[in-house]
């Protein structure tokens, strides 16, 4: 049994995989490798909401700012005081764990409406405080930031590379990485779910109630997922930044946050592939309504209303559910 | 020789309602303690009481000579007591055995490093915490809905379901909120098989339950409680020919 | 130095009480579905936007501020029976998106109609200000708190003293109820709904003279309705107008005395400050978990 459950585990990675590395088969031009790289940044950072949101059931309306946090910090870092990539995400990723642990105790022990509003609060103190601090983060102007690097080799959109004795231009290359980046990211948040971690997570969505009572301490396992989640955000913050070149509060905005969240519902709660689909459809929608031009914003707005009003368990659970009642149908007919 | 459970002045006001007023008993290791009475009595409320749910407003709780006052409910499971709900509490959003694993928690040793790369360990122990999960489902019999989504299962099967993930945390005692509720009579007299094995194991267990034929039938001892206050307790036999109760529940 | 405080008194007061109307509006709202209306400042910008556009025209402005709360009131109407009353049975994080998605559809709405320019609209009455102690007080200022006080009084009295007001509190204590001593509830969400985007509206008209108005005024006027709502208390009254009014004031004072630039920063550490210490705000209303 323990088997066919790994066997199922390792399906959804490597069908993830295939279609990750398919891709660029449909990819022309620079633009299109830009909007897939910011895509699968994207959807990592919201396979790390997840774990909070739909499978702790725990709602942040704050997390761009742990994501801009990240961002600023590497750009900081790295662009002011010479640090390398590497360690400017890592001591980032530490420091807004720990921030999220700070804030993340006191907060999290509110329910519902007044975690949403706590979550936006903090999310919006970290916008405030980028965009006014402009001495060190450039303000509502934004800051640049030095391309990705690691010992001195670096990642950059403008550069050119190969690979296995392939040529690759920098958007190519940015692609791969940022696609292995979203395959760890998948990898590692699966591993949670699928524990006794991840078993507690997923109690206090279920019935905390019923956590408590067999020995969940829902309060430690509510602050480790937050966590979690924000270190997510603020790792792939600092790539983000770095695949961009450039930053500005944006990152960091209320905006952003229901971006994210948006993706999250959207895709499918607590399903880590309908999240990634949530990100992929959320990133291309906007793309496919400039032509609507002025209507844009309606158009936005009306899919999302109507989406989430007809699938209120997002587009992946709908869709899964809609194709085995067929199967089911199909066999009972056949039998 | 102190007893398992002490409960001595106990006092449970909401907003001036005393849902549970003056109640004291003990409870023996290994016995087997009901909590009967009329709806609106206050069993529930004792039962939240005595598993950290409520704060008592009065009196105090010992379990195994400590007092519980103030600890959390999880702090209760790790000192041996887990419950189940009148109201059950199932993690729909997970599979049958998922539930009871759960249940191991405390016996798991997770840390987050072996999780996120899934080490031999962790994965050493989620197979022996999975098969000692998987006895306990057959214990309590619903061994054939092993990877089924909770929410997919019938009513009895849950039932049975929450029994067997509260005992996957081996408490020393077990509360059974009103687990005969919604059963038919075959089901209920597997419950009382399933109750009596529990008991045979050493466990001991506290119920609440409206089923007088299998309460009387299973019980060491009983608590009969009416408009939160103890009306009566003893042995069956006592409190079967008790004319207080007699008087409440005939006369009316 | 006295003048100096009654200054920023008088901005925050004014700036509070439409707060306040915008946090009544949730709390409304909250009351008979439990529902946090992303939406709310939406009924605002309509009732602001559609007054200036209306007068422009030539509409004279009482008649085009009655027509304005009107339309506001048929979107209040129009997102209950379309958008909230079709997903009934969604997660509290999903209601919240469905709702920022109607706030994004209409905000779009009004830029098609309106362009993204801000909207100046003249005072109610005389533009001269009025001086006390020193202190500046705009006129308008007067005509947001005398009609903040007219509704809120109306409110109660909707509330305690209508067939209509009591029906909407009985289905917010307990919908299945209210629905037994025959009270339609559906109807009554959608009068809710509607209540509340009169309530919005009618605050987007009173202080649009000060602030001006445009498509997009609604977000952060909405978030800091949100915020005044979560300061009381979600579903008290009397929380709303306290914490609109204490927003307001520590806006103020904040902007006058340490930075402009910090002044919503401190707006949401209050809110922080407050639920650490009052998990259920300052007025909410405490519950015991039912298991």
């Amino acid at each position: 049994m323990l088997n066919q459950f790994m066997q199922s585990r390792l399906r959804g990675l490597i069908v993830l995989a295939v279609i990750l590395y398919t891709i660029p088969a449909f990819l022309s031009n620079p633009f299109h490798y830009d909007l897939a790289t910011q895509m699968a940044i994207i959807a990592a950072t919201v396979v790390g909401l997840n774990l909070l949101v739909g499978f702790a059931g725990q709602i942040s309306l704050g997390h761009a700012g742990f994501f801009g946090l990240g961002a600023y910090f590497t750009g900081i870092m790295t662009g002011n005081y010479g640090w390398s990539a590497i360690p400017a995400l890592v001591v980032g990723g530490i420091l807004v764990g720990i921030l999220a642990w700070v804030v993340g105790r006191p907060i999290l022990r509110l329910k519902g409406h007044y975690l949403s509003m706590a979550t936006l609060a903090v999310g919006f103190i970290i916008a405030i405080v980028i965009n006014n601090e402009s001495q060190i983060t450039g303000g509502p102007d934004g800051m640049p930031v030095p391309p990705f690097d690691v010992f001195g080799w670096e990642l950059s959109p403008f550069g050119s590379y190969s690979l296995f004795g392939i040529e690759l231009n920098g958007s190519q290359a940015w692609y791969l990485f940022a696609a292995a980046v979203l395959l760890v990211a998948v990898w590692l948040a699966q591993n949670l779910i699928d524990s006794p971690i991840g078993r507690a997570l997923r109690s206090v969505h279920g019935s905390e109630v019923a956590a408590r009572v067999v020995g969940v301490n829902t309060a430690r396992y509510k602050s480790l997922v937050f966590v979690i989640s924000a270190i997510y955000a603020s790792v792939m913050g600092g790539l983000y930044a770095h695949f961009q070149g450039f930053i500005t509060p944006a990152v960091a905005s209320f905006d952003f946050s229901i971006v994210l969240i948006t993706m999250v519902v959207l895709g499918g709660m607590g399903s880590t592939m309908g999240v990634i689909l949530g990100a992929v459809v959320l990133k291309l929608l906007p793309q496919v309504l400039t032509h609507f031009q002025e209507m844009e914003a309606v158009m936005f707005g009306l899919i999302l209303m109507l989406t989430m009003i007809f699938m209120p368990k997002g587009l992946l659970p709908t869709l899964q559910m809609a194709v085995s009642k067929r199967l089911k149908k199909r066999a009972g007919g056949q039998a | 020789m102190s007893a398992l459970i002490e409960v001595s002045g106990l006092d449970k006001a909401f907003g001036g309602v005393h849902a549970v007023e003056g109640v004291s008993f003990s409870v023996e290791a290994g016995q087997v303690y009901s909590v009967i009475g009329p709806n609106g009595a206050g069993k529930t409320t004792l039962f939240n009481l005595i598993s950290g749910i409520y704060t008592p407003t009065k009196g105090e709780i010992r379990l195994n000579g400590e007092s519980t006052d103030r600890l959390e409910p999880n702090q209760l499971a790790e000192r041996g007591m887990c419950r189940t709900f009148q109201q059950m509490q199932i993690c729909m959003n997970m599979t049958a055995i998922e539930n009871v694993m759960l249940g191991r928690h405390l016996k798991l040793k997770s840390n987050l490093f072996s999780t996120l790369f899934r080490l031999p360990s962790l994965l050493r122990d989620e197979k022996s915490c999975r098969q000692h999960a998987q006895d306990l489902m057959e214990f309590v019999g619903c061994g054939e809905y092993l990877d089924t989504e909770a929410s997919a299962m019938s009513y009895g099967a849950l039932k049975r379901l929450e029994i067997a993930r509260a005992l996957a945390a081996e408490p020393k005692v077990i509360l059974l909120d009103e687990p005969a509720a919604g059963l038919n009579g075959t089901e209920t007299a597997a419950l009382e098989d399933l109750i009596r094995k529990i008991a045979d194991q050493g466990t001991t267990v506290m119920l609440v339950e409206h089923d007088m034929k299998l309460v009387m039938g299973i019980s060491d001892r009983l608590l009969v409680l009416n408009y939160g206050r103890v009306l009566a307790e003893g042995t069956p036999e006592e409190i079967r020919n008790n004319p207080d109760v007699i008087a409440a529940y005939l006369g009316g | 130095m006295l003048s100096e405080f009654l200054q920023y008194l008088f901005t925050g007061i004014t700036i509070g009480a439409t707060y306040a109307l915008i946090a009544l509006g949730f709390t409304l709202i909250y009351n008979a579905s439990h529902v946090i209306n992303f939406a709310q400042g939406e009924f605002l910008m309509i009732g602001g936007m559609t007054t200036v556009s209306l007068t422009a025209m030539g509409v004279p402005m009482l008649l085009a501020i009655i027509l304005a709360v009107l339309l506001a009131g048929v979107f209040g109407i129009l997102l209950q029976r379309f958008a909230i009353a079709p997903a009934k049975q969604a997660d509290v994080v999903t209601l919240i998106i469905i709702t920022i998605g109607a706030s994004i559809f209409i905000r779009g709405l009004a830029q098609l109609v309106w362009g993204k320019e801000y909207h100046v609209m003249p005072n109610f009455s005389s533009d001269e200000p009025i001086r006390i102690f020193g202190a500046v007080l705009n006129s308008q200022s007067l005509w947001v708190l005398g009609i903040g006080a007219v509704l809120v009084v109306a409110l109660v009295l909707f509330f305690t003293r209508t067939l209509i007001g009591k029906a909407i509190l009985a289905t917010s204590m307990n919908k299945e109820a209210a629905r037994l001593v025959g009270i339609r509830t559906q109807l009554v969400l959608m009068l809710a709904f509607m209540v509340s985007a009169l309530l919005g509206s009618i605050a987007g008209v009173v202080v649009a003279p000060i602030t001006f108005t445009s498509y997009d005024i609604g977000i952060m006027l909405g978030l800091k309705g949100f915020v005044a709502a979560a300061i009381g208390g979600l579903g008290s009254g009397v929380g709303a107008v306290v914490g609109g009014l204490l927003l307001g004031v520590v806006e103020a004072m904040t902007a006058g005395y340490i930075s402009s630039d910090y002044k919503d920063a401190v707006a949401f550490s209050m809110i922080l400050v407050v639920l650490f210490f009052m998990p259920r705000g300052l007025f909410g209303a405490k519950v015991v978990e039912r298991v």
